[in-house]
């Protein structure tokens, strides 16, 4: 596929189920049919998860009780809301935790 | 030396250690190839293992089998089989009880407690455990040489701009050593549970084991939590769990980035590193938790043309 501004060739990446095309010369983004919708159904999953912004930090939860979000560095990924582990769980360790 | 050689030395050794007066018919214990790396191989054969240590081990390693074999650091650290350790072929072979290592299939019963408890105690452990001229822990050099590969592989583009830039911007430079003992070198593969009776888990693989800054021993799972790979829970699960065993590395509780942010970032750069270096020589593109990394470097500098998500082009 090229993009249709600058007629680069395309690639394709899976970020939690949606399917992103960015540009490989202007880096414009393409959705496909649904894709913002599904970006948008995250993003409100997210946010209502999130913790108020003054969150106290966490208090040493009893394990498998809510709690609030840890703090995170503002570089790290940005699906801090317990959606993007479930899968995870369900298809093991990444083999990366278990490597140098 | 041929990595069948190897291999065959290194399974003669372990069936010598397992059987030291040689059994009437073939023994019907487990043998395997546990670990094939360039920097170590591992073989089992029952009750034990022998490892090949990397060809520049060099006398530090002694330091560091002194150290594993220490009353200072029983329980934490596995201890080695008594005898000295042998040479073959320019490789030094050391041997150890075979322990049951952490179950990759099973999440939910990762010892994310255990593996914090042993880190704490660890980084209390007195530094005279490594003797007169302990060792440095090799966390740093080893992010050092990991940039340093990718510096000078044949791969270009954004991704390789974008960690190289991140491992260049760790806002304080490593310090080559530090006050406490290190493992150098944690996940969840340095882990087994000690064969002995009532033995709980402990750490294995001390190559990388030395003084240095302990923040580093938290960098690993801190880069996996910021990258998506740890859960929250199991990130306040490690922390907390920390914190209670008496370490200190990682801060009061909820300002864990003041310390950790700077190591946390080199060991992101570094797996980047490492993952980009891969996939170039498989010739393949990075997989999504690959990817996670080499995304996280790009957000810690941005690049003047935007985010950089592609992997190789």
């Amino acid at each position: 596929m090229h993009c249709p501004k600058c007629h680069a060739p395309m690639h394709t990446y899976n970020r939690n189920g949606v399917q992103i095309e960015q540009c490989g010369g202007c880096r414009g983004i393409f959705l496909d049919y649904g894709e913002l919708e599904a970006l948008t159904r995250l993003e409100s999953q997210w946010s209502q998860q999130a913790p108020p912004p003054a969150a106290p930090p966490a208090p040493q939860p009893p394990h498998g009780q809510a709690y609030p979000a840890p703090p995170a560095p503002a570089w790290g990924a940005p699906h801090h809301g317990g959606h993007h582990y479930g899968h995870r769980r369900d298809r093991g360790f990444g083999r990366m935790l278990f490597s140098s | 030396m041929p990595c069948e050689d190897l291999h065959a030395a290194l399974a003669d050794h372990a069936a010598h250690r397992a059987h030291p007066v040689a059994p009437p018919r073939p023994c019907a214990c487990p043998v395997r190839v546990l670990a094939d790396r360039p920097d170590g191989t591992v073989v089992r054969h029952g009750h034990l293992v022998v490892k090949a240590h990397a060809p520049d081990a060099g006398p530090a390693l002694h330091a560091r089998l002194t150290a594993a074999a220490s009353p200072g650091l029983a329980g934490i650290v596995l201890r080695p089989l008594a005898g000295a350790p042998v040479e073959a072929s320019g490789r030094l072979l050391t041997c150890w009880p075979y322990g049951t290592p952490v179950d990759p299939a099973a999440p939910g019963a990762a010892p994310w407690e255990e593996t914090a408890t042993l880190l704490a105690r660890l980084h209390q452990a007195p530094p005279s455990v490594l003797g007169q001229a302990p060792p440095p822990a090799r966390g740093p050099e080893k992010a050092e040489r990991a940039l340093a590969r990718l510096r000078n592989s044949p791969l270009r583009g954004a991704a390789r701009e974008a960690v190289l830039a991140a491992g260049a911007a760790v806002p304080v430079p490593p310090a080559r050593t530090g006050p406490a003992v290190c493992h150098g070198d944690l996940h969840l593969g340095q882990l087994v549970r000690d064969p002995e009776p009532g033995g709980g888990w402990v750490l294995i693989d001390v190559d990388d084991m030395g003084l240095g800054d302990p923040s580093w021993d938290l960098a690993r799972p801190a880069a996996w939590f910021a990258c998506g790979l740890m859960a929250p829970e199991d990130w306040v699960r490690f922390l907390s769990a920390y914190r209670e065993a008496g370490g200190t590395a990682a801060g009061p509780p909820g300002e864990e980035w003041r310390q950790l942010d700077g190591p946390a970032r080199a060991l992101t750069a570094q797996i980047a590193a490492q993952a980009l270096v891969k996939a170039e020589q498989a010739a393949r593109p990075l997989d999504e938790d690959e990817s996670a990394f080499v995304d996280a470097c790009a957000r810690m500098t941005p690049l003047p043309h935007g985010p950089a998500l592609d992997a190789a082009t």
